[in-house]
């Protein structure tokens, strides 16, 4: 049980996949305009993550190593489709604001990787708690990004305002610019404390 | 409008006013790791403006005489990712056997392009812009020279700061954001460009 709370607690903090490995950075700049967008993203994703990392696992003896790569596109593919055919039936307006990273769920390299490097080799609950951990990581960079450019873009926080009505919003935060220079100042922040708590270690 | 303007107008449109990279957020992972350098960059640059411009006519193919006929449209998605990842492999093998000078030259970006969201980003909004084969074509091609654009500028720029004085916590990753977020604003500044 320690085991599998190591590895979901190393794809939030150690290797989280967006701020350390520098993966799947397309869906997180592009949908984080908003909270909601964002939390959208993360159950989309995190449902393509373990549905793909769950189905290789219990296949993994099964698999010949010539035609892994293709198998697994075709798995990460199936469960996007059923994805995008959920949300399009039961959350038509999400669907439409996520727009284009919804089909291109199945190149986020962070689910290939994760199936690549973990889930191909490992057992079935440990691949499980490596997908919750890794959609929890890019959860949390996704939705804090999210809030930081809602509050100051539109000086809300999941449509409710926060500074009151005279705040002038800093439209910079909505548009392109503002999502590289947030997770510009994020990678910083991370980068600070890792080497603070890593000289700490060493005193 | 003629039709030479309106090829023109998707050409600028796709290149510069929705830059692929600086506005529509595709294929960052390739724009992050592969422009350490100039030479880098243009490998990686050129491969990917053949296979996208390839891949999107035959992923179009794929889709009018394949997935319509069939009313398969829904599975567009795993339709396009097999086509262009077999694409990719052929080209592949191609210039492994017939031309190995390229190959050594373009060999390694292969691998990584098959992945670069940009390619199936190009083949899905294809189809949902309703293009023909001609405007598909030179969106493609539009796409490709702007994501040519941007890495070749993001090179540029990392090159010269090699040797500069940063501060270490904004060493690496995250001067690279705050490079592409001022490059994004002088993208976002020619916005009224195309219509």
């Amino acid at each position: 049980m320690k085991n599998l709370l190591e590895i979901f607690k190393k794809g939030v903090f150690k290797e989280n996949p967006v701020l350390i490995l520098m993966l799947g950075l397309c869906s997180v700049l592009a949908v984080s305009t908003s909270v909601v967008n964002a939390a959208g993203m993360t159950l989309a994703f995190s449902f393509v993550l373990i549905g793909s990392e769950v189905t290789i696992s219990l296949m993994r003896n099964f698999i010949p190593k010539t035609l892994r790569v293709p198998i697994f596109i075709v798995v990460i593919g199936s469960f996007t489709t059923i994805m995008s055919l959920l949300l399009q039936a039961f959350l038509p307006d999400l669907n439409k604001a996520l727009g284009i990273f919804i089909p291109l769920v199945v190149v986020n390299c962070i689910i290939i990787g994760r199936i690549e490097a973990f889930a191909s080799k490992k057992s079935l609950s440990e691949s499980i708690f490596d997908a919750l951990g890794m959609g929890f990581g890019y959860g949390i960079v996704i939705i804090s990004i999210g809030a930081i450019r809602e509050l100051l873009g539109s000086g809300t926080i999941l449509g409710y305002p926060v500074f009151g009505s005279n705040y002038k919003a800093a439209l910079f935060f909505i548009l392109p610019p503002g999502a590289f220079l947030v997770i510009g100042i994020e990678i910083a922040i991370l980068n600070k404390v890792l080497s603070v708590s890593k000289r700490k270690r060493e005193i | 409008m003629g039709e030479i303007q309106h090829l023109m107008n998707i050409f600028i449109n796709a290149a510069f006013a929705q830059n692929f990279v600086f506005i529509r957020f595709l294929a960052l992972c390739s724009f992050v790791g592969m422009t350490t350098s100039m030479s880098n960059a243009v490998g990686m640059g050129g491969a990917v403006t053949f296979v996208t411009v390839m891949a999107s006519v035959i992923s179009y193919a794929v889709f009018q005489f394949i997935l319509i006929p069939l009313h398969l449209g829904y599975l567009q998605t795993i339709a396009f990712i097999l086509t262009i990842a077999v694409f990719v492999q052929l080209v592949e093998i191609y210039l492994k056997k017939v031309v190995p000078s390229l190959y050594r030259a373009m060999g390694i970006y292969l691998p990584l392009i098959a992945t670069n969201c940009m390619i199936l980003a190009i083949a899905l909004l294809n189809v949902t812009e309703g293009f023909n084969l001609l405007e598909a074509t030179v969106f493609s091609f539009g796409a490709s020279i702007g994501y040519v654009l941007a890495l070749v500028v993001l090179a540029g720029i990392r090159e010269r700061l090699n040797y500069a004085k940063i501060p270490s916590i904004f060493k690496g990753y995250p001067l690279i954001f705050f490079i592409a977020a001022f490059i994004a604003v002088a993208f976002m500044g020619l916005q009224g460009i195309a219509r």
